[in-house]
C-alpha cells in the first residue's frame, strides 16, 4: 500500500458522488425514518397533509400501539404471517431448487432447455406473476378446476378468499414463546460452543440463554400486552401467495445450487466411488456438506425477499383482503393512503430491524473472510 | 462422462418423469395467460377456463395497449435510463475500490451494500418527501433518480468483483508506463469491461422494469410505468380477464425475451446478488 498518491485520490474522488447519494438516501432516509417513527405525524387526520403540520415527540407510542393496542391487530396479525410466509416460502425453494439441480447435474438430454424453463420466472415481475396466479386461484376456476380436465370433481378450496387460520396462539403469550425459542437456540449454540472447546462463547451463550428461559419461566407468565386474549395464527388464504412466490425464486434457489455443484471437482466424486461409498453415501458426505454454505446465503436472500414482499400479495389479494396481508403492505397503505405517517414509519422501522437482523451479520462475515485475500 | 450415449434404466426415466413434472408446474400458469389472454369477454367462464379458446381474439392485446401501452413506454424510458446511469457509476465504484484499495474501502463497500437490501418501506417516507421538495413529485425523472441510487450497490458489486479478477500485473504495468488512474480506465480497464456492462445492464434493466413500490408511490397517472398500470388493471373488479391476462404479457415481453436470448449473462447477474458471486 503507497500513501496517498494522486491516483488515489482519484479513486476516492470517483466514489464520493455515490458515498454522498448512498449515505442521504440510506443512512439520512433511515434516520429520518426512524425519528418520525417517534413522534405523533399524521396521528391526527387534520395534521397529516397540513403545509406546516404541528409534529409531537411522543416516544416509542407508536411502537407500543402496534404491539398491543386495541386498533392495531391487524398489524400484529401481518407480523405472524409474515414469519410463516417466510419459513414456507424458504422451506419450498431450497426444496424444490435443490432437487431440481439435482437431476440437472445428473446431464438429462436438453438441460439448457429444462433450466430455461425453470428459471424463466425469476424475469417476470410480482406483479406479472401476481396477475396470473390470482386468475389461477379463482375459487371457482384455475386450479381449483384444474381436476375436471382428467374428468374428477373440482376442488373447493378458497385459496386467496380463504378465512381459516391454524396454529392460532394467544399473542400474550409472544413474549413467552420468543424468549423461549431464542434461549433454547442458544443453549443449542453454548452446548456446541462447549463440545468444541470454545470457552469464552459457551459461557456468553450459556448465561444469555439461561437468563431468557429463567426469564420465560418466572416473569414471561404474568406479563399480558393486551387486555383480552387475542388469537393469531397461520392464515391458510396464505398458501397460494406462498405457491406462486415458490413458483417465481424456485428457480433462483436452483441455479445457486447448480453452480454450487459445478464446482464440486469430479476427483472429489471420484475418490468417494473408489472408497466405496454408495450413491446415496456420496450425496450426504460429501456433496451435501459441500453445499451446506450455498443453502445458507440462499436462506438469507430468500428471507430477506420474503419480508420485504408486498407487490405479490398486492396483485394476488388487493391491498384490503387482511388475511394475507404482511407489514410491508400495510405500511404502504398506512403512509400513503390513511397519511399516518409516523405509524407507516414505525412500521418501516420493524422491517428494517427484522431484516438487519438477517442481513448484517451476513454482510460482516461475508467481508471478514474476504479481508483475508483482499 | 457426459458424451456418453444415454443408456434408459428405470432410475432415468425416473429423472424425465420427475422433469417434466416440474416443467408443467412452471408452464401451466402460462398455457392459463395464453388461454385466457386470446378468448373474447364473453368467452371467458370460470368453469371453461382450461380449454383453449375457440376462436382467437387477438384484440385482447390492442386493448390492453390501449390502456398500458403509454406505461410500457414509461417504463422503458425509466429502465434505460436510470440503468445506464447506475451501470456507469457502478464502473467506475467498482473499479476504484478493486485497484485502489484504501484504507477502510471494504467496510465503506460494505457500507454500500446494506443499501441493496434494506426494505425500502424504512426509506419510503423521507424518499417520497425528499423527491417532493425537488419538484420531482409525479414526474418520472424523481422515479429514476431514486431507481438510479438504489441501482449503485448491485451495479458497484458486480463491477467490482469483475475487475477483481482482472490481474493487478496489468494495472501496475500500466502504472509503471507512466499511466494515470484514466488513462488505466480508458485503456486497460474499460475495454474489458463489455461482459461486465451486459451483466449489469442485464439485470439493473430486469430490476427497475418490475420494481413496485416506488412506482405506487412517487408517480402519477401520467407516468406510472408498467407495473403499476397492469396492477390497476387487474385489480378493478369489472374488467374482463383477457385484459389483464393481455397485458401481463405485454408487460412481462421485454425482461422474457432478454432472458431468453441473454440467459447467460442473466444468471450471472442472479448469482452476483449472493454478494460474492
Amino acid at each position: 500500500m503507497k500513501g496517498l498518491s494522486k491516483d488515489r485520490l482519484w479513486a476516492i474522488i470517483v466514489l464520493l458522488p455515490s458515498i454522498i447519494l448512498l449515505g442521504i438516501f440510506v443512512y439520512g432516509f433511515i434516520g429520518r425514518t426512524v425519528y418520525v417513527s417517534l413522534t405523533d405525524w399524521g396521528n391526527d387526520p387534520a395534521q397529516a397533509m397540513a403545509l406546516h403540520p404541528v409534529i409531537k415527540f411522543v416516544g416509542l407510542d407508536n411502537y407500543k400501539e402496534l404491539f398491543s393496542g386495541f386498533l392495531q391487530s391487524r398489524f400484529r396479525q401481518e407480523l405472524v404471517s409474515t414469519i410463516f410466509f417466510t419459513v414456507f416460502f424458504i422451506l419450498g425453494c431450497l426444496g424444490a431448487g435443490l432437487g431440481l439441480a439435482l437431476i440437472l447435474d445428473r446431464n438429462p438430454k436438453g438441460e439448457g432447455l429444462w433450466r430455461t424453463i425453470f428459471l424463466f420466472p425469476m424475469s417476470l415481475s410480482f406483479i406479472v406473476t401476481g396477475t396470473i396466479w390470482r386468475w389461477m386461484l379463482q375459487p371457482q376456476g384455475g386450479l381449483n378446476m384444474a381436476p375436471t380436465v382428467l374428468g374428477g370433481q373440482p376442488a373447493t378450496f378458497g385459496w386467496m378468499s380463504s378465512t381459516d387460520a391454524i396454529w392460532k396462539f394467544d399473542w400474550n403469550k409472544l413474549p413467552l414463546l420468543t424468549a423461549s425459542v431464542v434461549g433454547l437456540v442458544l443453549a443449542w449454540v453454548a452446548f456446541g460452543a462447549f463440545r468444541r472447546a470454545e470457552r469464552t462463547r459457551a459461557v456468553v451463550a450459556a448465561i444469555c440463554a439461561a437468563l431468557l428461559l429463567g426469564w420465560a419461566l418466572f416473569v414471561g407468565p404474568n406479563l399480558h400486552l393486551l387486555a383480552a386474549p387475542e388469537l393469531h395464527g397461520f392464515n391458510l388464504a396464505l398458501i397460494g401467495i406462498i405457491i406462486a412466490a415458490v413458483w417465481q425464486m424456485s428457480g433462483y434457489t436452483m441455479a445457486l445450487y447448480l453452480a454450487g455443484l459445478r464446482g464440486i471437482p469430479e476427483e472429489l466424486r471420484e475418490a468417494a466411488q473408489v472408497d466405496g461409498a454408495t450413491q446415496t453415501q456420496m450425496y450426504r458426505s460429501v456433496i451435501f456438506p459441500l453445499l451446506a454454505p450455498i443453502s445458507l446465503s440462499a436462506m438469507i436472500i430468500l428471507g430477506h425477499i420474503s419480508l420485504k414482499i408486498f407487490d405479490l400479495v398486492y396483485a394476488m389479494s388487493g391491498p384490503d383482503n387482511t388475511f394475507t396481508s404482511v407489514p410491508a403492505l400495510n405500511m404502504y397503505l398506512t403512509s400513503f393512503r390513511q397519511n399516518q405517517f409516523a405509524m407507516g414509519a414505525a412500521i418501516g422501522t420493524i422491517l428494517l430491524i427484522l431484516v438487519a437482523f438477517v442481513i448484517v451479520p451476513y454482510l460482516s462475515s461475508q467481508f471478514r473472510t474476504q479481508e483475508g485475500h483482499a | 462422462m457426459t458424451a456418453r450415449a444415454e443408456r434408459l434404466t428405470p432410475g432415468r426415466i425416473g429423472m424425465y418423469l420427475i422433469l417434466l413434472l416440474a416443467a408443467l408446474f412452471f408452464l401451466v400458469p402460462v398455457y392459463l395467460l395464453f388461454a385466457t389472454a386470446l378468448k373474447s369477454p364473453d368467452a371467458i367462464n370460470l368453469a371453461t377456463s382450461w380449454h383453449w379458446p375457440a376462436q382467437l381474439n387477438w384484440g385482447s392485446f390492442r386493448d390492453a395497449w390501449d390502456k398500458i401501452g403509454g406505461n410500457l413506454g414509461n417504463s422503458l424510458f425509466l429502465a434505460v435510463v436510470s440503468t445506464l446511469f447506475a451501470a456507469v457509476l457502478g464502473s467506475l465504484n467498482g473499479y476504484a475500490l478493486s485497484k485502489w484499495k484504501f484504507r477502510g474501502a471494504n467496510t465503506l463497500f460494505a457500507l454500500m451494500l446494506f443499501g441493496m437490501f434494506i426494505p425500502y418501506q424504512a426509506v419510503l417516507i423521507p424518499l417520497f418527501q425528499f423527491i417532493k421538495s425537488l419538484g420531482l413529485y409525479g414526474s418520472i425523472w424523481g422515479l429514476i433518480l431514486a431507481h438510479m441510487v438504489y441501482g449503485l450497490p448491485i451495479t458497484t458489486l458486480i463491477f467490482r468483483n469483475f475487475y477483481a479478477d482482472v490481474p493487478d500485473a496489468l494495472v501496475e504495468a500500466a502504472t509503471i508506463d507512466g499511466a494515470g488512474f484514466w488513462q488505466i480506465y480508458q485503456q486497460v480497464i474499460f475495454p474489458i469491461s463489455i461482459p461486465g456492462f451486459v451483466v449489469v445492464i442485464i439485470w439493473e434493466f430486469t430490476q427497475v422494469w418490475n420494481e413496485f413500490l416506488f412506482a405506487a408511490t412517487l408517480t402519477n397517472t401520467n407516468s406510472q410505468p408498467v407495473t403499476y398500470a397492469l396492477s390497476q388493471l387487474a385489480g378493478g373488479q369489472a374488467v374482463s380477464w383477457n385484459l389483464p391476462m393481455a397485458g401481463a404479457i405485454l408487460a412481462a415481453l421485454p425482461t422474457l425475451l432478454v432472458y431468453i436470448l441473454l440467459g447467460r449473462y442473466f444468471v450471472r447477474g442472479l448469482l452476483a446478488g449472493s454478494v460474492k458471486g
